[in-house]
This record gives structure tokens, sequence and C-alpha cells, in this order.
């Protein structure tokens, strides 16, 4: 079982503030911290255990400059062979189609039967690349994956649908899988995978490598366009509730219990 | 401006939600733009639903045929292609689901249709379609603009609008289906109930609920606590299910379950979409999160923007105190 896992490298905003520029095109991400996107994470463990179970290569493709490849290094150091690292700064990776379109291109004429990615990034949260990637690669897909089962030229997968209900699915391979965050447990990296990461290979292509021209996946070349970005209001009705931790906490207790609220 | 084509979206028998919601959209882009709302539906012996659909809709387009008993993508795209050809939409929303996501990229990428995904609300700028969308788990949002010609295809977020009474009384139109035999490539073989648990959260009265905030599972106790001493029981969001501090059947939110509570205690949960859209019906809100951006504040009732690992336990103590 060959498999490709996609992955990206996404700024943790949980718990930070998040600040437009005046133009209204980016935002400063020079104080988010990095790493791998949580679902993606998943995609490159079920990639792993698939493996460990029927044989065969993983094989790790991501998109951006160099920053991500610490993140990349991790993924190898945890049971992935060889890594490609796709860094060209024409690609507009706004649009989830053209994305799609390069990455489809890294795998294009090579040998395999599962392409997995995360079923959604943390930042852009488009939830569109795998399932774009299939159709440009003519492939079938399944979306939001919680469970896989390798047959023989087919593979089986549970589709998490909403309220708890799940979907089974068949699907002839190769395929593309869009993996959902909960699926497995993510391993951590062992200190033998990680020294021998550094020495296993990373490839960094270009679109020339890819054979794609700049004006099928620029932002001239792309049917949406990114107008603006703004801080959305919180319309919030909260009683907000003042002083130190411990005052929060005991006024809090007072409004639940004296409100009639338990 | 021309049709708006709604890809209805249903499940065993039942439309879901938010098919009346993006029948509630189209109808808002339609007032201001001109063209009629034309709900598409795939289905089998599902005139029910059509009849539903009317009264949303200028128009039912139903394509009726036992190949569509089940959902699966590859067959909706098939056949969404042919009715797109045909009838030449001005606009295509499908829900942002765990159907849509499984069609409408694919669709674009066929199609060459203009495609932006995960759209908040319609908006227009100069006679122009605007969609918004988000960024940073609805930190920053963004004005998107379709480039070219129509059609253009949305997949709309669920659960951001109250859906009105039907207020139209469209005529439904049985389609031939442009699909004439299966596709061998992908099946569908059944549906999977979500396994029960000790506890249904339904029910409960009372919940706390834990998110990516709580951080690891040694510091659950703490929460349990808290818990124990209010007589709730405990939930979370995905984040606490997936890092195994919860059982999945204890997962609020469009993948787990929507709640009701008389009193819902958020601690440590942001409010992704995906986890308000389970629990903004409890009646009292009170979220802890240090956050002042936390989405969660935006269906609180009460708020404290602090650390919870020192408000918590306080919270624990004077709350026992006070029932005694």
């Amino acid at each position: 079982m060959n498999t490709f896992v996609f992955i990206k490298r996404v700024p943790d905003t949980s718990e930070a503030e998040v600040k437009v520029d005046a133009a209204g095109k980016d935002v400063d991400s020079s104080k988010f911290s990095f790493d791998i996107n949580d679902a993606d994470n998943y995609a490159v463990e079920e990639a792993i255990v698939i493996k460990e179970a029927a044989g065969g290569t993983v094989k790790v493709v991501s998109m951006g400059p160099k920053d991500g490849d610490v993140m990349i290094r991790m993924a190898l150091a945890k049971g992935g062979d060889s890594a490609i690292r796709v860094d060209d700064p024409r690609i507009n990776v706004v649009d989830p189609l053209k994305v799609a379109k390069v990455l489809a291109a890294v795998v294009k004429g090579q040998e395999f039967d599962l392409l997995l990615t995360g079923c959604m990034a943390g930042d852009d949260g488009n939830m569109s690349v795998g399932v774009a990637m299939a159709e440009e690669l003519g492939i079938s897909h399944a979306a939001m994956v919680k469970k896989v089962e390798v047959g023989e030229g087919k593979v089986k997968v549970y589709r998490e649908l909403e309220g708890g209900l799940s979907e089974v699915v068949e699907l002839d391979l190769p395929a593309v899988l869009t993996i959902q965050t909960g699926i497995n447990e993510p391993r951590y990296a062992p200190i033998k995978g990680i020294r021998m990461a550094q020495k296993k290979e990373l490839k960094v292509l270009s679109l020339d490598d890819l054979g794609l021209s700049e004006d099928e996946v620029n932002e001239a070349s792309s049917l949406i366009e990114l107008k603006n970005l703004y801080i959305p209001e919180v319309v919030s009705n909260a009683e907000i509730i003042e002083g130190a931790p411990e005052e929060k906490a005991e006024i809090l207790a007072e409004k639940l219990v004296k409100g009639g609220l338990l | 401006m021309g049709n708006v084509f709604v890809i209805a979206e249903h499940r065993q028998g039942l439309l879901r939600d938010v098919s009346l919601e993006m029948l509630t959209v189209a109808s808002q882009v339609t007032q201001q733009s001109g063209g009629d709302v034309v709900a598409v539906l795939l289905g089998s012996g599902v005139d029910s639903l059509a009849d539903k659909l009317a009264g949303y809709s200028d128009k039912v387009l139903y394509v009726e045929d036992p190949l569509f008993a089940d959902f699966n993508a590859e067959k909706y795209q098939r056949v969404l292609v042919e009715l797109i050809k045909q009838n030449n939409p001005e606009l295509v929303m499908i829900g942002h689901t765990t159907q849509g996501v499984d069609i409408a990229p694919a669709l674009a990428v066929e199609t060459k249709i203009p495609f932006i995904s995960d759209v908040i609300k319609m908006e227009f700028a100069d006679g122009k379609l605007q969609p918004v969308r988000q960024y940073y788990q609805g930190k920053v949002n963004a004005n998107f603009a379709f480039k070219g010609e129509p059609p253009y295809l949305i997949t709309l977020r669920e659960a951001t609008l109250e859906v009105p009474e039907p207020s139209k009384q469209g005529a439904i139109e049985k389609v031939e289906s442009p699909l004439k035999e299966d596709i061998a490539y992908r099946k569908f073989i059944e549906y999977v109930e979500a396994e029960v648990g000790d506890v249904d959260i339904t029910q409960s009265e009372i919940l706390v609920a834990v998110g990516r905030g709580v951080r690891e599972d040694k510091n659950m106790p703490m929460i349990e606590e808290l818990a124990k001493s209010i007589n709730a029981d405990i939930c979370g969001s995905r984040a606490a299910t997936d890092a195994g501090w919860l059982d999945h059947d204890r997962q609020v939110g469009t993948s787990g379950k929507t709640v009701k509570p008389k009193l819902y205690i958020a601690i440590g949960i942001s409010g992704a979409f995906q986890h308000l859209a389970g629990m903004k019906g409890s009646k009292t809100i009170v979220a802890i999160n240090k956050d002042p951006d936390a989405p969660i504040f935006s269906v609180a009732d009460f708020a404290i923007i602090d650390d919870l690992f020192k408000v918590v336990p306080k919270l624990t103590e004077k709350l026992k105190e006070l029932k005694g």
C-alpha cells in the first residue's frame, strides 16, 4: 500500500490575538506559533498505521517555504519514507482549487494507492483540497473519514456524518481520503526516528519542476478573489464578571445559586 | 440575475435543516437581485420532502430515482453537472456539511465554476455577489468576489440563521435523472449509529463542558469536582473527545450531540462554529476562557475572561459552600 500524505503548517490561533494589516489583505503572523495542522497529524498517523499493517511506503508532501521542514522531518521521524516540499511563491494559496492542482501534479504519474489529507485546515477551513485533488486526478474520494479498512483493490471507509452517525462507503483504489481528527492516536516521534529522519530524502520542487506554468495556478488564474480581511465584531450580550480570578469565581457562584440556575 | 439553485440535503427520509437555511438565504439573494429560488432534490420516494421544499422555493426540481436512495457524492456530481448545464443558474448553493464538502470541490473542478467554501453570509458589493467566509476559526472575516461569468458555486455554513415560516408555494417539477446507471467505484454500504454511552447528555439539565483550554487529562479531576458539586454531567468539544479525556458520546457540536440544558458551563472552549451549533440553544450559558476574542462569548450569558485554572477551583469551593 503506497500512500502519499499531505500536510500543512498552520498557526495556532486558538488563544492568540489576530490582527489584520492596514491593507486588509493579510494577518500579522509574526507572533503566532506554528505546527502541523491538527487533522493532518491524524492523516500522518493513519498513513503509518496502514504501512505497518500492509507494507508499502509513506511519502510526505507539503507546500510552503522552508519553515515547514521541521514539521516535515517530524512526519518522517514517525515513519514517513521520504518527502516533497513544493516551494513556489507564485501559487495562489488562497484558492484551494489551485493548491489541489499543484498537489495533484506532485503525484501524477507516480505509483500510489492512497492519498491522505486532513479533512480541514485550521487556518482557512476550506475543507476542499483533498476532494478537489481527487477530481484533478480522476480518482475516487471520500471526505471526513474516521475509520479505514484496506482491502484488495478497494478500501472501506467510515465517513463521519452529523449527530454521531457514520456512513460506510466502499471505494476503488487509488483514492483520496480526507481524514477526520480522532481517527487514531497520533504517536510521538521516537528519538531514533528523529535521528534517522535527518537522512531521509526531502525534495524541494518548484512549479517548473512539476511541469506547471505560472498562469495555471497564480492569483490571476483564480476564479475567486479575496477582496479584504477584517476582524468581525463579536456581538456579545454576556454579563462580563470583573475582578481578580477568585473574586470572579465567587461572584459567578453566587449568581448561579441565588439566581436559581442550579 | 439568474436563478439560485439550492441542492437540498436529506438523510434517512428527513430533510436536514441546512436545506431550508439555504433556501432562506437564496430568497434573500433573489429579493435583491431578481431570479427564482430553485430547490434541487435528488432522492427516491421523498415526495413529502419535495412538498416541504416547495414552501420555500419558486420551483422544485425533483430527480426521483432509486439510484438516489442513499447519498453518494459521485452520483450527485454526475447529476448536478448536467442540471447546471441544462439550467444555467446564476448561483448554486450546497451545504457546508459532511455531504457538501464531499461534493462541491470536485464539482467545481469538473465544471470550472468559481467556488467559495464555507460561506457564512451572502452580501452584495457594487451589485455583485460578495460571499463572506472566515479564517482562523472565526477570528477573521474575508470578503470574496467571483471572477468571470456565472454560474457560481458556494457551500453555505449551517446553523447560522433562523428559518421563517414557509411563504412560497413552488411548483414541483419531476426531472428525469441524467444518471442512467449506477456508479461502480464508490458504493454506499450502510449507516452506523453512534454508540450509546452511560449518560445521555441531551437529557442533562446541567452540563459542564470542557475544551482545548483544559490542556491535559490530568486536569480533568478539577472539572469532575466542579460537576459533582452541582450534579452536572460532563461533556466537551471535539478537542476534548479527540484527546481522549471524554468518550465520543460526550461530544457537543455538529458531529456530536445537540444539547439544550438549563445551564451550560463552557470551560476552556473557544467556540468553533461546529461547537456553537450544538449548544447555543442552552437556556443559560456561562463561558470561562482567557481569550477575550473567543467566539464562545458571543453566545454566553455570563462571561469570565480569565485563567480557568485559577477560576474553576474557587468556583467549586464557593458553590459547595453556598449549596451547603
